[in-house]
């Protein structure tokens, strides 16, 4: 018989092998074929990597340029007018995404506490899950479109609050869904253990699971911060922008009166918007500048939170 | 002896370190205190409450879109959908350049963004890198090395986060970004497609700066990391047995991958590109910002256009009541889309879920 393909010698005796058959050659139509595959996705894999090669050296190569004392400290400029900064937008950026996170944390953890533990084999945790899925989905500016019909109609006016409520919308579900997943990885024998010592459920939840969930739960919640800080859609038409600070009075970064919180919000993603499409050179150097803050914001958010996951040596 | 005088000698056996006090207390049993048992109802009733309030969520943003749509919705009725014009002063607004270009771009950017996204998926989920480096590493010599030789798992990981990172960078840097990289990169190109090869119709314009071609190129790229991360999770997730079958049978590496492994996590891969266009529908600001928003509908891959997002994100902040409503009305057409388009995907992952859950 004759050996047909590189494995037909498999089965016969060492012996009568014909080592050369055996050899990975590539004049073989198989396995060429999968070689130029493998080129070819190995290749596709590096093109994919090269724009955020280039996203990260042109933000630092020219965000880097702009970048100084000033512009942590300053206000954006006038048109020409050069120097500036951004301080009032990083405030901005911080108030919008803290109310957001104040919002959706508490509600977050509590529902995937329910679809974890209290109610997890119940059909309506399966529907509550399922909507959460719908809603990571959910178009960033529909939230904004959702804040604005049912916050800044109400309240009269652009505000951090409005923002907040755009970003928590976004927030929610990433919350709802990493923190169910870190609560079921909590090993039942921990759950069982706490149960057979007669704890309640709302104790085997405060006392046992949540406590031992706590990295993941952080991850999720790191991660949703860190989506939030760089969404630009949902605040566009909730928090608006602003070219000053958010107090009249020092310490003129933080709103002392619900009048001063209710006031339009800056933000370095809404600043970086506007400024990218300005024709003066100086407010799109201010841009890449921000840009260079603001993804540097992000990407440590979202490392902090892969490693908080990473290290928890849980199991 | 009694179950719980042995269950609180079998606690005291136990050894335990610091906090001995506090620990001796909670070791001996006794009935949940009425605090115990009101702090546990009340805890329980939030839960409760908060995960039917996430699901109502999903009820009240569609309601209050649709109830600030409702005028818009009766004085321009289906009409709207139709109408190519946006005009403020007349109070005339239709949306069918934005709906066209919000299906044709998030359509281009989703072929480009799927093909890499699975190759890529693919990649990962081989571990094609570490095993690569792995050969590199022993053919030097230096294959069992203590510290390199842990190198290739290493970088594998890395390469893995790296391309996760992709989704990190917001999309208002893509779009900065596009503005001043990917519009002149593909200009030159462009010009020359359309003066050599103009009467095709995808060629029929030129490039005057922001227009599809550039928005579709950076919408492939932030789709890619879904549709990767979910269809790398639906590979890793083919049995094993399969796996092995597959190469004890004699097969290739890549006629295992293409005959087996993927047409095994096809509904998985599948439900990755559903809600990476789901993404791509809903895209905002990089889209704003390089598509051009002119109100065009045009096959050309070079023409300005315009999506429901981008609609959105340009005219809400100056809008009048009129204006508002519409606006809502076009948000609205937004969400019932890509609600479609969401609840299709999950409802595929779901089933790719449950049908593999027969093969193990």
């Amino acid at each position: 018989m004759k050996p047909r393909g590189h494995f037909a010698g498999v089965g016969v005796g060492v012996s009568e092998v014909d080592v050369s058959q055996l050899d990975r050659s590539l004049r073989q139509p198989r396995t060429l074929f999968s070689f130029i595959m493998t080129t070819a996705t190995t290749v596709m894999t590096l093109c994919a990597l090269l724009p955020l090669f280039s996203v990260l050296y042109l933000l630092v190569r020219r965000g880097g340029k702009e970048l100084g004392l000033a512009t942590f400290t300053d206000l954006p400029p006038a048109a020409m007018v050069e120097g500036g900064g951004f301080g009032n937008a990083i405030v901005g950026t911080v108030l919008n995404v803290g109310i957001a996170t104040l919002i959706s944390v508490p509600i977050g953890i509590l529902a995937a506490i329910f679809l974890a533990e209290l109610g997890s084999n119940s059909r309506a945790a399966g529907a509550i899950r399922f909507a959460a899925k719908v809603l990571t989905g959910l178009p960033s500016i529909l939230a904004g479109v959702f804040a604005f019909a049912a916050v800044v109609v109400t309240t009269g006016g652009f505000s951090a609050p409005a923002g907040g409520v755009a970003l928590a919308l976004l927030m929610l579900p990433t919350i709802i869904l990493t923190a169910e997943e870190a609560i079921k990885s909590v090993p039942s024998r921990m759950r069982e253990a706490a149960i057979g010592m007669g704890a309640t459920p709302a104790q085997v939840v405060t006392r046992v699971l949540v406590p031992t969930a706590m990295p993941g739960i952080l991850t999720g919640v790191m991660l949703a911060i860190a989506r939030a800080a760089g969404e630009t859609a949902p605040l566009l038409f909730t928090a608006l922008f602003s070219e000053f600070w958010l107090s009249s009075s020092s310490p003129q970064f933080l709103p002392k009166t619900v009048g001063e919180l209710m006031r339009p919000t800056p933000s370095l993603a809404v600043l970086i918007y506007n400024f990218s499409s300005s024709p003066f050179e100086n407010q799109i150097e201010l841009a890449w500048a921000a840009a260079l803050v603001l993804v540097v914001l992000v990407l440590l958010t979202n490392v902090v939170g892969q490693a908080l996951s990473r290290r928890s040596g849980l199991r | 002896m009694s179950a719980s005088g042995r269950l609180a000698v079998r606690l005291k056996a136990v050894p335990r370190a610091g906090n001995e006090d506090r620990e001796r207390e909670d070791a001996v049993a006794r009935a949940p205190s009425s605090f115990d048992v009101a702090f546990d109802r009340v805890f329980r009733a939030l839960a409760v409450a908060a995960a039917w309030g996430s699901m109502l969520l999903v009820v009240v943003v569609v309601y209050e879109i649709a109830r600030s749509a409702a005028p818009a919705i009766a004085r321009y009725g289906l009409g709207f959908i139709g109408e190519k014009t946006w005009d403020t002063n007349r109070e005339t607004f239709g949306i069918l350049p934005q709906i066209f270009g919000t299906l044709y771009s998030s359509f281009l950017g989703l072929l480009l963004g799927a093909v890499f996204g699975v190759a890529i998926a693919i990649f990962l989920s081989e571990r094609f890198f570490s095993s690569m480096l792995d050969s590199l590493l022993h053919a030097i010599g230096y294959g069992e090395h203590p510290v390199l030789g842990r190198l290739p798992d290493q970088l594998e990981a890395a390469l893995k986060i790296t391309i996760e990172l992709l989704a990190a960078i917001p999309s208002v840097v893509y779009g900065l970004w596009g503005i001043f990289v990917v519009i002149p990169m593909v200009r030159p190109m462009a010009d020359w497609l359309n003066s050599h090869l103009g009467w095709i119709p995808l060629f029929s314009t030129p490039l005057s700066g922001p227009g599809l071609l550039p928005a579709a190129l950076v919408l492939a790229i932030m789709v890619l990391p879904t549709i990767t991360a979910i269809s790398r999770d639906a590979l890793v997730a083919v049995p094993p047995k399969l796996r092995e079958a597959a190469f004890g049978l004699g097969a290739t590496r890549w006629e295992a991958i293409l005959a087996v492994f993927v047409p095994t996590a096809a509904t998985g891969i599948f439900g990755s590109i559903v809600l990476g266009f789901g993404r791509a529908l809903g895209e905002t600001v990089a889209l704003a910002m390089l598509a051009g928003n002119a109100n065009v509908v045009s096959w050309s891959l070079f023409s300005p256009c315009t999506t429901l997002a981008a609609l959105l994100a340009n005219h809400f902040p100056e809008a009048g009541a009129v204006e508002v409503g519409a606006l809502m009305y076009a948000a609205l057409v937004l969400l019932g889309i890509t609600l479609l388009v969401n609840i299709a995907g999950a409802f595929v992952l779901q089933r790719a879920e449950a049908g593999l859950k027969g093969l193990r």
